[in-house]
């Protein structure tokens, strides 16, 4: 059996990918064992330092998911104001959806496009 | 035996679904009962795969003397019911089977708690009966029948938790959508059935001349279909009833749900096959509506804060793949050059994403259905720092993102490969749809990493602990599967998903019964 996926244009074998990819986590094993040999797990060390303020709670300093990727949604305001107003829930409104695109699909299947 | 199969890949799980309430003060044994049945059905499904791999077409008459007797002598049409499996049914068979029975599995421990136990289960062995009769049989009428009965069986499971508003909500919203669909394609095949005095699927597409009569029972039949896998802009029924179903069943809902695509794609390359003309304007519709589907899906799954509606999201978006590789290959089906150059792969892209598909995305919604069963929300905004309480969960969660974001050299990105390379070759900007869809999939799992399992362990999660084994076992075979399919991709091309789509290609083959009429 060939391990090699032959596609219109190229080819792609994962067996190789795999090879490469051990290559690289060996290098980036080696670069990472030549890093700070002072660290240590469990000790004051890795507490985080803000100033001499007590630390907050993990749930207060928590990003949620509604934050993130918020820059992107702002930016496509408009776009979403759109797409998020013709998702009602309202059953009578996905049958008329589905009555309109196969209204629209017929027409165009009977020539009359 | 052999030659019985089809007939029991139907018999097997039906017979399972009649004797669940047997149990109903058992619930271990139901659910032990329901794993066995779709645990056969599996094997029943391997074997007729390897029947229909190796030895063609394989046709089952019902009530028959022999089973083959396709026409007995002194007849000139297809009198009785028959089941016609070709490579691509056979596909499909597998796809079920297996979902069905991880399905079983997971649900061992994810419903429990819940009651009505021996209804669930010989709802979810229904579902599979509708979804194999559908995907094997021959004939119209009948393919109407088995979409009814998983129509049916698929709406009283998503609202299944009943004591749920919202899970009765969209179970009312499920069945409506799945009943209007039926109806359609129940008066499509009577405007067929009234030209040509048959529901033959093969007879009919062996006489068809197309007229304008035809073409709206074909319109009616594509909106039909498209709707029910759920394309843009028909889709809004998908996330409610994805989000709402326990996650155990969410395999075989998916497997339903392609399984109207297997009928979209059955009726656009078997039964309309010889429309010439138009065929490349069908195969336009699909792919334009494919892209569509990609991306809006994927835009509206990057806001939500329901996991699973996330997900559910997602499940829209990834339809839109399959929808674009067969509908490129559909567009070029009547020219042999660019078939034989791009098309036939880009059938093979679309089809074989199906298949990951269906494991990728149970296998991400099992994850939500195990987040759900430890923190009892669904919310994103309200979990965080899981990743170390529950590790399984977490890798599943992490192989399953990055399938379904087409990372290599996990099964998404083999698929995905194919649609690429195929669509642009019939238009560029398809493939431009294609890839920013990809972008933004990673971006939208990325955003579920970060919030559910990053992050430091929240105070109200501390004595939270990694899901049951049933569920674990579930969510590590479909782990596996992504990573198999991923690293062996030519494995399940060369003997599931190419002769799957030369059995589409090869309309003419299933039109002459397997080559027995």
């Amino acid at each position: 059996m060939s391990f090699t996926l032959t596609t219109p244009s190229g080819f792609w074998n994962p067996i190789l990918w795999l090879v490469f990819l051990a290559l690289f986590s060996i290098i980036a094993y080696l670069i990472y064992s030549r890093g700070n040999p002072s660290y240590k797990k469990d000790t004051e060390q890795i507490k985080p330092y803000l100033s001499g303020n007590p630390e907050p709670t993990k749930e207060k300093v928590q990003v949620k998911a509604g934050d993130i990727y918020w820059g992107f949604i702002e930016a496509l305001k408009g776009y979403y104001k759109v797409l998020q107003a013709i998702h009602t829930g309202d059953m009578r409104d996905y049958i008329l959806w589905y009555l309109g695109i196969g209204a629209i699909i017929t027409f165009i299947l009977i020539g009359g496009v | 035996m052999i030659e019985h199969l089809p007939a029991l890949m139907i018999a097997v799980p039906l017979f399972g679904a009649f004797i669940a309430p047997i149990f109903k003060k058992h619930y271990k044994g139901v659910s032990i009962w329901a794993i066995i049945i779709t645990g056969i059905t599996v094997i029943l499904s391997l074997l007729l795969a390897k029947e229909v791999v190796t030895g063609g077409i394989m046709v089952y008459v019902f009530g028959a003397d022999k089973p083959t007797l396709v026409l007995p002598s002194g007849y000139s049409v297809p009198i009785r019911i028959m089941f016609e499996v070709d490579a691509m049914g056979a596909f499909m068979a597998i796809s079920a089977t297996l979902m069905s029975f991880v399905g079983a599995l997971y649900s061992y421990s994810h419903v429990e708690k819940e009651t009505g136990l021996e209804k669930y289960y010989s709802l979810l062995m229904l579902l599979e009966v509708g979804i194999l009769g559908m995907v094997l049989t021959g004939d119209l009428f009948n393919l109407f029948v088995f979409l009814e009965i998983a129509g049916i069986a698929g709406s009283a499971l998503v609202g299944f938790r009943n004591y749920r508003g919202e899970a009765s909500e969209a179970g009312i919203k499920y069945l409506i959508v799945s009943a209007v669909a039926s109806l359609m394609v129940l008066f499509a095949i009577g405007i067929l059935y009234g030209q040509y005095g048959n529901l033959n699927l093969a007879y009919i597409a062996r006489n068809i001349s197309p007229n304008l009569v035809d073409m709206i029972a074909l319109g009616l039949l594509f909106t039909s279909f498209a709707m029910k896998c759920g394309a843009v802009p028909m889709h809004y029924w998908v996330p409610d009833a994805y989000t709402e179903v326990p996650a155990g069943i969410n395999p075989p809902l998916l497997v339903a749900t392609y399984a109207s695509l297997y009928a979209l794609f059955r009726v656009s390359f078997t039964l309309f096959a010889n429309i010439v003309v138009d065929l490349a304007r069908v195969g336009w519709i699909m792919s334009i509506l494919g892209v569509l589907t990609m991306f809006i899906g994927v835009t509206m799954a990057l806001v939500q804060k329901d996991v699973k509606r996330l997900m559910s999201y997602h499940a829209i978006s990834q339809t839109g793949y399959m929808l674009l590789g067969v509908g490129v290959g559909l567009t070029v089906l009547h020219d042999p050059s660019k078939l034989a150059e791009f098309g036939r792969d880009a059938m093979a892209g679309g089809v074989f994403h199906i298949i990951n598909h269906i494991i990728y995305k149970s296998l991400l919604l099992m994850t939500a259905g195990a987040l759900f069963y430890v923190t009892g929300t669904r919310n994103l905004n309200e979990m965080g720092g899981l990743a170390r309480k529950m590790p399984v969960t977490t890798i599943s969660f992490m192989v399953g993102a990055a399938a379904i974001s087409g990372l290599p050299p996990f099964n998404g990105f083999a698929s995905k490969l194919l649609i690429y390379e195929t669509s642009y070759r019939l238009n560029p900007l398809l493939t431009v749809f294609a890839m920013v869809t990809s972008v933004l999939t990673l971006a939208s799992f990325v955003k579920v990493f970060a919030s559910a399992f990053l992050g430091p362990p929240l105070e109200k999660f501390e004595s939270t602990r990694e899901v049951p084994k049933p569920m674990v076992i579930a969510m590590i075979i479909l782990a596996a599967l992504c990573i198999i399919f991923g690293l062996f991709p030519n494995l399940v091309l060369d003997k599931l998903v190419y002769p799957a789509v030369d059995a589409l290609i090869n309309f003419a083959q299933y039109h002459s019964w397997g080559g027995l009429a």
